[in-house]
């Protein structure tokens, strides 16, 4: 369990590392996945299964799909810009990366070492338990915060033609 | 002691992300350091929550959670306006208020 989480830990701070050290956006993007699929497993041996596959599938699928869209949008993306964004040596490194971590996920499925499974029902019931309980007021203020989140981004999303600028 | 290595691994993310967003000038490349930074404050919330035991550090990555999706979404949108109007995402280009 130690090294698992060892190494998974190595893997989020050399992807983390190469993320805010990159110039091409795409590239940083690829790195960025990968640090949060390491994190996810961190979660996973924590204990916080629940935490592990919300952080894989609304982290790592929906907002950096939101955010390689916006990338795609930014750019005029010419073929030879494309061609140059996907050259064998650009996804070597997220590969290796995330190979690492598939090598973690099968020891883990190999192993069997998985925590017994009424502790692991316990603590989600506690979650959703404490979550509707005494943190009722936290799921009001995050619906709060989503409405405008959303008429903002729409506001916001929106081309302005010339000329009302 | 895998709580406590877990909450340094938090503070070295965090202080990446500090970096990443002091260094960086495009404005997309802030925007990836404050999701980092997010990350490794929902990693120190995992972390004390197994430490003791309890649900709360869930909880509380849910709400973090919550309120990355919503600040993307803003966020993204401003980057997309911001790259109409000014054909550049350099953060110091961004001056007209002269703050």
């Amino acid at each position: 369990m130690e090294v698992l989480f060892y190494i998974a830990a190595a893997v989020t701070l050399l992807a983390t590392v190469r993320v805010i050290t990159h110039v091409h956006a795409v590239h940083a993007l690829l790195y960025l996945v990968v640090a949060l699929i390491a994190l996810a497993l961190i979660f996973y041996l924590l204990g916080a299964q629940f935490a592990a596959a919300l952080e894989i599938i609304i982290y790592g699928g929906a907002i950096m799909v939101l955010f390689i869209f916006v990338v795609m949008l930014l750019g005029p993306l010419a073929a030879e810009q494309e061609k140059s964004w996907l050259t064998p040596g650009t996804w070597v490194g997220p590969s290796v990366l995330a190979l690492v971590l598939l090598g973690e996920v099968g020891y883990l499925i190999a192993a069997g070492d998985h925590l017994p499974i009424d502790f692991m029902e316990t603590r989600e019931k506690g979650v959703s338990i404490i979550l509707y309980g005494p943190y009722v007021i936290g799921v009001e203020l995050a619906s709060m915060l989503l409405l405008p989140g959303l008429i903002g981004a729409y506001h916001l999303g929106r081309r302005v033609p010339k000329e009302s600028r | 002691m895998l709580t406590t290595h877990a909450l340094v691994l938090a503070i070295m993310l965090f202080c990446l992300g500090l970096v990443g967003l002091l260094s960086r000038r495009n404005i997309l490349y802030m925007l990836l350091s404050l999701e980092i930074m997010l990350n490794a404050a929902s990693l120190a919330f995992i972390a004390g929550g197994a430490r003791w035991g309890q649900a709360d550090g869930e909880v509380m990555f849910l709400f973090i959670l919550t309120l990355a999706a919503a600040e993307v979404s803003v966020a993204l949108g401003i980057v997309l306006q911001l790259s109409y109007r000014f054909q550049t995402l350099d953060a110091d280009a961004f001056s007209e208020m002269k703050g």
